[in-house]
């Protein structure tokens, strides 16, 4: 019976080998593939230190931002990061931001995908081995797992035998604490929908709203099962992104790479040894599989770049040590290219081009779309003033002759305290403007509550013998104490002189 | 199955193909991760779930009903009632006002805008336009010249009780047919029909007969339109001196009104819409522009 390797990444046959063969009819391949588990063993080195730095800040951040306070005054909340679904306001320390100005956050998800893009064009798929709050938790949930089973051998022991006293309170202290962090991990999201202090206040006593608990549930169960039990599923077959990246990518993009021009023909130490010994070629690696049993996802970095790679670096530390110990040169796998690999074996020196068309590129769209954001976050004022001119219909006219046009105005106070505005209008002279609802011949001055919007319907006439059919004008509004102001363009229309 | 006898191991890849084989092309037997499988299997329990809890087989007539008794327009008026009793306070407010107080206060003033607004849509926007601009035969409703009266109770009171309408204390008022019922002359109608477009200085043939027109007019149009033609929104009489026409300036549309008679008809409102919504939609139709002290 022909044996069938579904475990093919690791062991698959070498091409050569494998023939055209005709199965067996009763060869029973099955309906699913089954889970080929991936016990990653500890390693130590460059790469993974900078991935517990990466760990330690990204976690820091999400757990503790809900809790930094910010003074926003009387009327505010004072947490520095706020998302206020139930007013509609976005707090992220001195920017507060208005449902219409969601354009920032458009904005940063431009800027989001960008970066994105050029990190892809520097290093691949780097995101993904350092960032991406997948691998981030995954690896808190496997540094709490080896705590509780001990390395890549002892799991894979306890796993081979059979259910010992021992193996049960491991494996229960292991789901206990990765429960915990999970439940944790849910907590921490919906503090940043109301106030921190309060909610967790309310969650302990059981009186904090059904959506919290409800939220708290989702994530807890998702950061449990995707951390916990999926991991590089969730990389293989669940991202889109490995699929996307690979079609942006390019030949000068720096991936982990095997230099086979240093590795191969590989061999065990005695045997490549030898074979230096009788001038025979000899590679530098050793086939002591120490890169794939490091290896998060299970992949053999050796057969080349794949998408189940995602660019953590950790087989780059774990060869550096076997390098350290046959006293080889390290970096035999590499963050590298093809292209350096052939002009090594060309006898030509290696070349690192960062900026080529597309990282410049990538690079202008992020520095424009920010220094546009920026731009706009520095000129915001704290009032503005939008107009919509009636459509239907566009002017009436008066019994007395005289042209009227009306406009609905918003005006908006962005200010945590109540102001006055006083209303005015350039470039239509001899007008009359009016605010429904304020008797005629007041003063044009309108109240409005702290943090709020108010709708005005302003009616225009004008008494000139033939106004143009279109003039242009300028509704202003003053802030009656502070002076500050807000304009809105708009056009007085008449009819068409014949 | 004879597709399994094609079953080999392709020479690339070293993975096994699925025995499928279309124009030379073989398929690769790359299964799907059992837990995918998982998922979809637990979507068939799912459906099998929701078609017991909610209304799903359609029978012959009816429809099975779920064991928990949803259905989506029971969804919706459960939404309408949370909505209205959302409203309730300023809708009370409302209901407790005179129209004088709701237009000086600015919360109910927008209240009663929004809710006006869309009751004028759903209503009178057919015939008044979107915006209340009108149309010909239909009254602009922005400008400032009104045929029964542009203050609040006169517009609330003509959204009521409509114009011509089957309303017991409708509005009424008829312009009548001069000429058809032969109660005019040709040439007297042409004289009156200048002598109108005179009184709001539009342009009139050297060869008009004034002074014929000014006599037909005393005789025949003032009881209605008044001495000076300023119209009487009591009877609906149109002002006829104002630069606005309600079927336009034309003097052929002028001899047409005269010959034929006019009487547009507005549907009464207050079989339709309840209280609240009329008065909120006075107070809009008011603060369009034309509205009245
Ligand atoms: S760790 Fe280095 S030496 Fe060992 S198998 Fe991998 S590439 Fe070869
Ligand atoms: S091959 Fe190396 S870089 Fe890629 S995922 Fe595995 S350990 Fe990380």
């Amino acid at each position: 019976m022909v044996q069938i390797s579904l475990d093919r990444k690791i062991t698959a046959q070498p091409k050569e080998q494998v023939l055209t063969q005709e199965l067996e009819p009763e060869v029973d391949i099955p309906l699913y593939e089954g889970r080929r588990k991936i016990y990653p063993q500890r390693v130590k080195g460059t790469y993974r230190t900078i991935k517990w730095i990466v760990l330690f800040v990204t976690l820091g951040i999400y757990y503790g931002l809900p809790f930094v306070r910010w003074d926003r005054g009387p009327h505010a909340p004072d947490q520095a990061v706020l998302i206020d679904l139930a007013n509609g306001r976005l707090y992220f320390f001195f920017i507060e931001i208005w449902p219409q100005e969601v354009y920032y956050l458009t904005g940063l998800l431009v800027i989001a995908a960008l970066v994105l893009f050029l990190m892809n064009a520097i290093a691949g798929r780097v995101w993904c081995g350092y960032l991406c709050p997948q691998t981030v938790w995954t690896d808190l949930f496997l540094a709490v797992e080896r705590f509780f089973e001990g390395d890549r051998r002892d799991r894979m022991l306890a796993d081979a035998g059979p259910w010992t006293l021992q193996r049960s309170i491991r494996k229960a202290g292991k789901h206990f604490v990765w429960i915990m962090i999970a439940w944790w991990t849910g907590g921490a999201w919906v503090l940043y929908f109301a106030d921190a202090p309060t909610l967790v206040r309310e969650l302990a006593t059981g009186t904090a709203p059904m959506a919290a608990y409800v939220w708290i549930g989702i994530l807890t169960t998702t950061t449990y099962l995707l951390a916990g039990h999926m991991r590089e599923q969730v990389c293989i077959y669940m991202c889109p992104w490995p699929r996307i990246q690979a079609a942006l990518t390019d030949e000068h993009a720096f991936n982990v790479t095997y230099r086979y021009d240093r590795g191969e023909p590989r061999g065990s130490i005695k045997k490549n040894a030898q074979l230096r010994l009788e001038g025979l070629p000899a590679g530098d690696c050793i086939d002591c599989f120490q890169c794939v049993n490091v290896c998060p996802t299970g992949v053999d970095i050796r057969k080349g770049s794949q998408l189940d790679c995602i660019q953590c670096g950790l087989c780059i530390d774990a060869c550096d040590t076997v390098m350290r110990k046959i006293g080889r040169p390290e970096r035999l796998i590499a963050y590298d290219n093809e292209i350096n690999i052939k002009r090594r074996l060309a006898g030509l020196p290696a070349v690192f081009k960062p900026v080529r068309a597309r990282t410049a590129l990538y690079t202008a769209v992020i520095a424009i779309v920010g220094g546009f954001m920026l731009y706009t976050l520095a000129t915001r004022h704290s009032v503005a003033l939008s107009v919509i001119h009636d459509r239907n219909p566009i002017f009436v006219t008066l019994a007395d002759g005289g042209i009227r046009n009306g406009y609905n105005l918003r005006i908006i106070n962005k200010n945590l305290a109540p102001r006055e505005f006083s209303l005015s209008l350039e470039g239509l002279p001899s007008s009359v403007v009016e605010i429904v609802g304020l008797p005629i011949g007041a003063r044009r001055v309108i109240e409005i509550g702290p943090d709020q919007t108010q709708e005005i319907r302003v009616l225009v006439s004008n008494y000139e013998h033939a106004p143009a059919a279109s003039t242009p004008i300028v509704f202003q509004i003053v802030d009656t104490k502070t002076n500050e102001r807000a304009q809105a363009r708009d056009y007085f229309r008449a009819p068409q002189k014949d | 199955m004879s597709a399994d006898r094609n079953k080999t191991i392709d020479p690339v890849t070293g993975v096994a193909t699925t025995g499928h084989e279309w124009d030379g092309i073989r398929e690769l037997n790359m299964p799907l991760p059992r837990w995918w499988l998982w998922i979809f299997y637990a979507t068939i329990i799912w459906s099998i779930g929701y078609w017991i809890l909610y209304p799903a087989w359609p029978l012959v007539t009816t429809y099975t009903d779920g064991l928990l008794n949803w259905n989506s327009r029971q969804a919706i008026m459960d939404d309408m009632a949370a909505l209205k009793a959302q409203r309730a306070a300023m809708v009370d407010r409302i209901q407790s006002s005179t129209l004088e107080e709701i237009l000086s206060d600015q919360q109910m003033l927008s209240f009663a805008r929004a809710q006006g607004r869309a009751a004028f849509a759903d209503n009178c926007a057919p015939c008044h336009g979107a915006g209340g601009g009108g149309a010909k035969g239909y009254p602009n409703l922005v400008d400032d010249d009104w045929l029964w009266g542009g203050k609040l109770e006169d517009i609330a009171f003509t959204i009521r009780h409509g114009i011509r309408s089957t309303d017991e204390q409708t509005r009424s008022g008829t312009m009548p047919a001069f000429g058809r019922d032969k109660m005019l002359e040709r040439p007297d109608i042409l004289a009156a029909a200048d002598y109108v477009r005179s009184l709001s200085n539009l342009a009139v043939a050297k060869t008009a007969d004034l002074d014929r027109g000014k006599k037909v007019f005393a005789e025949n149009c003032a009881a209605c339109h008044g001495e000076t033609g300023k119209g009487n929104s009591e009877l609906g009489a149109p002002d006829l001196t104002d630069p606005i026409w309600l079927f336009g300036p034309a003097r052929d549309t002028i001899i047409e009104g005269i010959s034929n008679g006019r009487g547009s008809v507005m549907p009464t409102w207050r079989a339709r819409l309840d209280d609240t919504t009329i008065k909120s939609l006075t107070v809009y139709v008011h603060s369009l522009g034309g509205g009245q002290k």
